[in-house]
């Protein structure tokens, strides 16, 4: 028997193992999206308002713009680094486009100017890292405080509110019927980082430097480069959701957006991206984005308070991250 | 207590026997047949040493004779497969490192862990620190006791200085105090010189006899001739895992210990094929870095294996990493088919044709999570490829070719790599640099840790390209596979070049002088 098996190795080795579908069963995403539709489901029973298409259009609000910055940190975590300052560049974002508006300048030149700080904090991260090889996790805990500052300073208690009548729409807007332009820009972004994450050899190069930067260095990837390309599109993730939530919430206080760069990492994680870095899709992420949204949304409807979603949030990090090495130490046990 | 102490009475019987019997008293230890199998290696074949109070035993061997594998045994860190130790005629086993310690065995390593930002006596004293009678450490006991060890070793470090505020010697000396910090009567000393300059060995060698005259057994590991012949009474000489030879120094020529060190026949293992040899390909001249290695200059022709040997520490892989690109010289030239190239990074070496093969596979040369096809394909990404979009048949069928070539076994090629054994792990490194059509390819000990089946394999193929016009520069350093492989061999020592050798002039004899510096 094992003779058999041995000759047909040696005559050819197969590219893959099993069959397209054996292979997607057992995935994390698969277990996800059964999570997903468990949750659905629960939902729907607990609360007679849930199963109603602007309903359910409004729950998409919550997870959004947080998924967009989301898509970008994916990208980081699995090529091995992090940016915790995503929620400080939105508020950086968000107080220039205020000041802006106050002097008077249209919708065309705020989206710039949300985009253009999005990217100029991102280059400053990605310079801090990539040539100065400064640990990202300090770095960006650094520039958090520092993006946030910097609102405080110039707001202080104040807010801004004076925006233009049409920048309602990149938060308010719908594209068609109950789709919203953010869940439009949502579904195109996913398209098309999924894309270039899994069929780039940019994506592949991300994939190879988080799992062993060295041999990645050793074959020639750009490593420093990638990181920096990697940062600066986490700010201009940041710039664009900083656009959406200015526009939805039509005002920009310094506390705006407090806290999402821990929700936003533990949906990366929850959505099957290795904190460890090297591991991941795009399509994980996706699916985690609409878990948390339609938890939140659900224990909203309960009418359960803020604090006890982010008592949640913060269990749903610690489980995702340990579960999957604690499930490694339990198979390396056993087969032991 | 009472156990572990000698009786009083006794102490003077032990001395006297020593100085009565300055040529040989009982042996404090002895290791007897002892075998350690790992996993398709024997790394050690029934060896047996023994080691007297008050003498020095030279252990000698090239590297991967088995020398670190026994002092591994002997501090407690590997449990022997077969044999026992014997110690004052007790057999002993270690189940830990601290047993061996317990038993009265040290070890001083070439690279001892030290902690930068603790005290020297901290350093010192780490893990078996004095204690008051509360539990707490007991500090100004701990400052003496390390005030007087490092006396014992003509030093006057201040024992309450952190250690990053020292020399290299100096931290060297404290290493030497932190192993002589526990009661200890066998003292393993690996490789204590590599690091250090010739006034540092003469006060190295001055302790040694200190602790000679203590009655302390030594064991003493070296490379280098000359020393070992300065300090040691006795000698065993390693090879491939088995003692072959071992006896008193005063009594045996340095001839006799290098044709142990060597002896063996190598030329029907290794399946060299005779090459007719084109131009030069590559030129290097004069590359110098301020600390690896300085003057280095050779010419690599067209179908040619190019050599190079020397002991660790000689410079070999830092050479090899600067003509890749991972370091820079900091002057020379290299000229590629006529032309002048200045390399800065890797990705400028692949794009010039020169690959390079790291020694350490695993931590330089694979993502072992990723599968088999995308760490091949990984340098060659531009060509399976197409405007930036991956092509998985592509790369399959690319990864497909030099897998059949090399022989690869694997269930499958979107396996991790790190599921395959040590040996086709390197087949997958090999293959995913030919992928790349390269003119020069530089393996850095290309057969480490991996099975002698695969060895084969590997120097059968590495002989095959050098016939399909490959210029090969292979670092290595075992012998038998230098010997067998090269058509002229570049010698190093101490970063120096020590002699390009032919073919016509190599003899393990002739190699092994110019890497030692023995004329």
């Amino acid at each position: 028997m094992s003779d058999v098996t041995e000759t047909r190795t040696r005559l050819a080795i197969p590219d893959r193992l099993g069959t397209p579908f054996s292979r997607l069963l057992g995935s994390w995403e698969v277990l996800l999206f059964g999570v997903a539709v468990v949750i659905f489901i629960a939902n729907s029973f607990a609360s007679p308002y849930f199963l109603n298409a602007w309903n359910l259009s409004d729950a998409t609000f919550n997870f959004t713009e947080k998924a967009m910055i989301a898509f970008a940190m994916a990208m980081l975590v699995i090529a091995g680094e992090i940016d915790l300052s995503v929620a400080a560049m939105i508020a950086l974002a968000s107080t220039a486009m205020g000041a802006a508006a106050q002097m008077g300048i249209g919708t065309p030149g705020l989206v710039a100017i949300g985009i253009g700080v999005g990217l100029a904090c991102g280059a400053i991260n990605g310079t801090l890292v990539s040539v100065l090889k400064l640990p990202s996790i300090v770095v960006t805990i650094g520039t958090m405080s520092l993006f946030r500052g910097i609102s405080y300073i110039v707001l202080g208690d104040q807010a801004y509110g004076k925006y233009p009548a049409d920048f309602a729409f990149f938060g308010q807007g719908y594209v068609v019927w109950v789709f919203s332009f953010e869940f439009v820009l949502f579904i195109v972004l996913a398209i098309i980082f999924g894309v270039v994450l899994h069929a780039t050899n940019f994506g592949r190069q991300i994939f190879v430097i988080g799992n062993n930067e060295f041999a990645a260095r050793f074959s020639g990837i750009p490593v420093e480069r990638i990181k920096f390309k990697l940062f600066l599109l986490t700010g201009l993730m940041s710039g664009i959701a900083a656009v959406c939530l200015t526009s939805r919430l039509g005002s920009t206080r310094p506390s705006i957006a407090q806290g999402w760069e821990l929700e936003i990492v533990t949906m990366v994680v929850l959505g099957g991206i290795s904190i460890l870095g090297g591991a991941g899709t795009i399509a994980g992420v996706v699916i985690a984005a609409f878990v948390m949204g339609l938890v939140t949304f659900g224990l909203g409807l309960l009418n359960v308070p803020g604090i006890v979603m982010s008592i949640f949030v913060g269990l749903l990090l610690i489980i995702t991250i340990a579960l999957p090495i604690v499930a490694r130490r339990i198979k390396h046990m056993r087969t032991r | 207590m009472n156990v572990a102490a000698p009786m009083p009475d006794e102490m003077p019987d032990q001395i006297n026997e020593v100085e009565a019997l300055p040529a040989r008293g009982a042996p404090i230890l002895e290791m007897r047949g002892i075998s350690q199998i790992f996993p398709g290696v024997k790394a050690l074949d029934g060896v047996s040493i023994a080691l007297y109070p008050g003498e020095v035993t030279a252990l000698i061997g090239e590297n991967g004779a088995g020398k670190s594998t026994l002092v591994k045994i002997l501090t407690g860190i590997y449990r022997p497969s077969e044999g026992e130790i014997v110690i004052d005629g007790q057999p002993v086993t270690f189940a830990s490192a601290q047993d061996a310690i317990d038993a009265g065995v040290t070890a001083i390593h070439q690279e001892t862990v030290l902690f930068d930002e603790l005290t020297v006596s901290e350093n010192i004293f780490l893990g078996h620190a004095p204690r008051t009678r509360f539990g707490l450490i007991d500090w100004k006991v701990m400052s003496a006791r390390a005030s007087e060890l490092l006396r014992a070793l003509e030093s006057e470090i201040d024992p309450t200085i952190r250690l990053k505020d020292l020399s290299i010697a100096q931290r060297h000396l404290v290493a030497i105090a932190r192993a002589l910090s526990v009661e200890a009567r066998i003292v393993i000393m690996d490789e204590p010189t590599a690091a250090l300059s010739r006034k540092e060995i003469d006060d190295l060698f001055r302790i040694v006899e200190g602790l000679k005259k203590q009655g302390k057994a030594i064991l003493f590991i070296s490379h280098k001739f000359d020393e070992v012949y300065e300090i040691a009474e006795n000698f065993v000489v390693f090879r491939d895992g088995r003692a072959v030879g071992s006896g008193r120094l005063a009594e045996t020529p340095q001839d006799t210990i290098v044709r142990m060190m060597v002896g063996r026949d190598v030329s029907n293992i290794f399946p060299k094929v005779e090459v007719s040899i084109g131009q030069t390909v590559l030129a290097v001249e004069n590359y110098c870095h301020p600390t690896e290695y300085r003057d280095i200059s050779f010419a690599l022709k067209r179908g040619e294996i190019l050599g190079v040997y020397g002991l660790i520490g000689a410079g070999r892989s830092e050479l090899c990493q600067a003509l890749f690109g991972v370091s820079r010289p900091s002057s020379g030239r290299l000229v590629l088919e006529d032309q002048e190239l200045t390399i800065r990074s890797p990705r400028d070496a692949i794009a010039a044709g020169i690959v390079y093969v790291p020694e350490e596979r695993g931590r330089h040369g694979l993502a072992l999570p990723m599968p088999i096809f995308q760490n091949m394909s990984l340098p060659s990404l531009a060509r399976t490829s197409r405007s930036g979009f991956l092509k998985a048949a592509n790369e399959l069928a690319l990864a497909r070719k030099y897998a059949e070539r090399l022989d690869l076994r694997a269930a499958a090629l979107s396996v991790p790599v790190g599921t395959l054994s040590g040996g086709n792990q390197q087949k997958v490194v090999i293959g995913k640099w030919l992928a790349t059509l390269p003119k020069v390819i530089i393996l850095d000990e290309p057969t480490k840790g991996i099975d002698i089946g695969s060895k084969a394999a590997v120097h059968g193929f590495i002989s095959e390209l050098a016939s399909e016009g490959l210029s090969i520069i292979m670092v290595s350093s075992e012998l038998p596979e230098i010997l067998g492989m090269s058509d002229r061999v570049l010698v190093m020592r101490e970063g120096l070049s020590a002699g390009i050798f032919d073919r016509s002039q190599l003899s393990a004899e002739t190699l092994v002088r110019a890497a030692t510096g023995n004329a």
